[in-house]
């Protein structure tokens, strides 16, 4: 059952792509500009964050508890959140409040109002946040890694930002962000739901249409991060913790590289396949000391990360790194089988409908590939560019991007006890 | 794919679309068509979770589900890994208080496998001592996970603290110096006591065609031995009389506020009226814990958010209202925000229940709620797996009809039911409230 999805380029630039879907009577919607944390001012990382935790909370002819009242009396559901290189609404609506609900959605990305108030509330919100992902050894290790694999590239900036960062971040901050990435040329609309396609556009072109606003459509170039030399190790001690995590891993490709589709099935034959493929198997399945091990590759509009993440206990790190790094060797060294590419492949492919499965899967998928440039019939063609990709080059992509000797690794949590 | 079939998808579940079958055995066999996607979701549930655990055994029920994954006499070990990702599917399954379940989705090419797994589970998995033992620290790790969580903590003990005979009261993955004794014995044995035909429900949903899966399930369990039905372990929890606190304290940088109320089983006249409660308080939750905060609650104009979140001194709150077999409780969780105490927190909260208690809601406040609860229960059918579970699910803890007539126990509710059942309910004779004080680093 291929999507049959309806795309149109309004006059203003904003991109509009609908898809009619019964499995229930609702509707899912995501709008999107192209920036995001990647984009915030130095020394004021978090501004994106910042922006979309307020940009909801009333618009030039709305009040936040209007707005609030207005959704939650529909049983709608409405969110705006950031990322790297988007801030987005999601909203989730019975399919008779669709068009309230855009109207909402549309305004809020349009004429947001930023009020003093809430930007302090929502300041503090942010700030709590940042001290319990402080508190947290997964979140500890995770945002170290970045920092410590991508030193001076963009990509080791946090988009929530630092307490310094966000405590920085005033009003006028938020305004200029705000007028300087948001417009129609920036905007992707997707919707999913249960009406004919052409409605939904329609609809979706009444609420943004009239959105006259800034200029081209811009090119993201993000720079090539340099990859690290030698291997580093940081250990982050949270000594009253019940177990340890691990953050361990590389540079990896970006989306468009021609050799991402090679290094995503390489990746799930490493870290993902069943409990997590050759490294659940070592690490999970036969050494049993951990209850979640993988790996994940992180391929957007830059060269992300290829990390590998184990939660173990304290005495296990050790262990655990020098199997981590020896799996690797040998995958390196040895090759992956024939077989373990084979059944990546298989299982990739298999799974493309199971992610198309409910409404926001869907959106989710379109708005991927309008992203990136994939083309409205990507369903039908990935399962031909997973097919194609060759034992070889899923090796030629393990060789390049996994090198033991030039891992970054990060451990946090409490001190091993030595039993 | 003909249009007509797909739209008839378009409406979640009615009782005439699920066809209920009995095997010989005493199996209870679910099936609905769904023609949205080429996939077909099946789910095996079983009328067993923690609350069935004795003295000296909490979480066994929780690593009988791990060990299930582990082989059975016609899947060797070494031929688990794929059986279900090689049809591009994922298979999964959890234990809580009163069932534990398996599923998997796939291509519906992968039907007879998914079944025969489950056939397999059900009666032949292997418990091999070295995987039981491996299995041990996995679990352990599980568990520690977890605790590196202050709020997951916090509910831990005010769990425990709240109940003081019922099972419900020790956590699904079992205390560590259990976890650390448990014998291969003890699980075979548990595995063996539970895992029979007449104590299961076996949902299939999808792209399928109902008689055609019928005979397929017949083939794969008709065969299994039935072994009766086990009786369960119950236990009236005693009502409580005395407020109870529990206050945590350990290494951290947030505060943490909990309360928890003893609260209406889900087959009880009031659990609907302090659903709506809870929607008034902090926004209409639905009732699938599988796919819970998939989309998230409309929570911005409730009362609890405004009064706290708004007011600057919580980051976050929420009510829990779980639908379970027993009585279970109804919890309100708090974040405090950073530079705010937890006793003002706690104040918030206390006066906007006593303000519940003495006034009751509105009738606009009902309404809206339950606009709230409508939209959520469509949300929580979104997709065969989801579908799936909310059946399988409701069978554990009543019927499975059950799922299907939530929006009919919600239509109901009146604002006397409300009021009524939140004089009951939030009486400070019936809370236990936890405080979890992070206290300054030691020595990062």
């Amino acid at each position: 059952m291929p999507l049959k999805p309806v795309r149109q380029v309004l006059d203003n630039g904003a991109v509009v792509i609908a898809e009619e879907n019964h499995t229930t009577p609702a509707v899912a919607l995501v709008a999107v500009v192209r920036a995001g944390g990647y984009d915030d001012p130095v020394g004021k990382e978090g501004t994106a964050a910042l922006l979309a935790r307020v940009l909801d909370r009333g618009t030039l002819t709305r009040s936040a508890d209007a707005i609030a009242d207005d959704l939650d009396g529909r049983g709608a559901s409405l969110t705006v959140s950031a990322g790297r290189h988007q801030v987005g609404v999601g909203a989730a609506c019975l399919v008779e409040d669709f068009p309230p609900v855009l109207a909402i959605a549309a305004d809020v990305l349009r004429s947001p109002a930023l009020p003093e108030p809430d930007i302090a509330t929502r300041r503090a919100e942010i700030l709590t946040s940042i001290r319990q992902e402080d508190d947290d050894p997964a979140s500890v290790a995770t945002n170290r890694f970045m920092e410590d694999l991508y030193g001076a590239h963009p990509y080791a900036r946090r988009v929530r930002g630092t307490a310094e960062s966000v405590a920085a971040i005033d009003r006028s901050d938020l305004v200029a962000f705000h007028e300087r990435w948001f417009g129609p040329s920036a905007l992707t609309v997707v919707v999913v739901g249960s009406l004919p396609a052409e409605v939904l556009v329609e609809q979706v072109a009444a609420a943004f249409g009239g959105w006259a606003g800034s200029g081209s459509r811009r090119v993201l170039e993000v720079p090539e991060a340099e990859v690290p030399a030698a291997r580093r190790l940081e250990r982050v001690a949270m000594p009253d913790k019940a177990q340890a995590d691990v953050a361990y891993g590389f540079v990896g490709v970006r989306r468009l590289d021609p050799r991402y589709m090679a290094a995503s099935v390489m990746n799930n034959a490493l870290g993902q396949y069943a409990l997590g493929g050759r490294l659940g198997d070592s690490i999970r399945e036969r050494q049993g000391m951990a209850y979640y091990v993988f790996s994940s590759l992180d391929g957007g509009a830059g060269p992300g990360p290829l990390m590998v993440r184990a939660g173990v206990s304290a005495d296990n790190v050790d262990r655990t790194i020098t199997s981590i790094d020896s799996e690797l060797s040998v995958v390196v060294e040895q090759g992956f089988t024939e077989k373990e590419i084979a059944e990546s492949r298989q299982y990739m492919i298999g799974a493309i409908p199971r992610g198309l499965e409910t409404h926001a899967g869907i959106a989710g998928f379109l708005l991927n590939a309008e992203l990136f440039g994939l083309g409205l019939d990507y369903d039908q063609r990935l399962p031909d560019l997973i097919r194609a990709v060759t034992h070889d080059a899923a090796m030629d992509a393990a060789r390049t991007l996994l090198r033991p000797d030039r891992a970054t690794v990060v451990v946090a949590g409490p001190e091993a006890t030595g039993q | 794919m003909p249009g007509v079939a797909s739209r008839e998808a378009g409406v979640g579940s009615k009782a005439s679309q699920v066809r209920e079958t009995i095997l010989d055995n005493g199996l209870k066999v679910l099936v609905q068509e769904v023609h949205s996607a080429p996939l077909a979701s099946v789910w095996c549930w079983y009328r067993v979770g923690s609350r069935d655990e004795g003295p000296g055994l909490t979480g066994v029920s929780h690593w009988v589900e791990h060990m299930n994954f582990k082989g059975t006499t016609n899947i060797p070990r070494d031929q688990v890994k794929g059986i279900i990702e090689q049809f591009g599917g994922s298979w999964n399954g959890y234990t809580w208080i009163d069932q534990t379940t398996y599923l998997e989705t796939a291509s519906t090419d992968a039907l007879d496998r998914m079944l025969f797994i489950e056939a397999e589970r059900m009666d032949r998995c292997v418990y091999d001592p070295g995987e039981c033992e491996s299995e041990r620290t996995v679990i352990i790790s599980e568990l520690q996970g977890g605790e590196n969580d202050p709020e997951q903590l916090l509910d831990m003990e005010v769990t425990a603290t709240a109940f003081k005979v019922h099972p419900y009261r020790h956590p699904t993955i079992g205390w560590q110096s259990d976890l650390e004794v448990m014998t291969r014995e003890d699980l075979y044995g548990h595995y063996k006591r539970y895992y029979t035909p007449a104590n299961a429900t076996l949902v299939i949903v999808g792209d399928v065609e109902t008689d055609d899966v019928l005979r397929r399930a017949e083939r794969e369990f008709g065969a299994i031995h039935s072994r009766g039905t086990p009786a369960r372990r119950t236990a009236i929890e005693p009502r409580q009389d005395a407020e109870r606190r529990v206050i945590l304290r350990k290494e951290g940088n947030t505060a943490y506020w909990k309360a928890v109320y003893h609260s209406p089983a889900f087959g009880d006249a009031a659990f609907f009226p302090l659903l709506v409660a809870d929607a008034v308080l902090s926004g209409g939750a639905g009732l699938n814990i599988w796919s819970a905060g998939r989309v998230s609650r409309p929570q911005r104009s409730s009362r609890l958010y405004r009064r706290l979140v708004d007011g600057g001194i919580a980051s976050s709150v929420h009510g829990a209202l779980l639908p379970t077999a027993q009585p279970f409780l109804y919890s309100i969780s708090a974040t405090v925000s950073a530079e705010r105490a937890l006793a003002a927190v706690e104040d918030a909260v206390l006066d906007e229940l006593d303000r519940l208690m003495r006034d009751g809601i509105t009738d606009p406040e009902l309404e809206k709620a339950k606009a709230q609860l409508r939209a959520r229960f469509v949300f929580d059918m979104d997709g065969v797996t989801d579908i799936a579970h909310q059946l399988g699910y409701f069978e554990t803890i009543g019927s499975w009809r059950d799922a299907l007539t939530l929006g009919q126990r919600l239509a109901a509710v009146t604002p006397a039911e409300v009021l009524d059942v939140v004089r009951t309910v939030f009486a400070p004779s019936n809370r236990t409230i936890g405080w979890f004080e992070p206290q300054a680093e030691q020595c990062r």
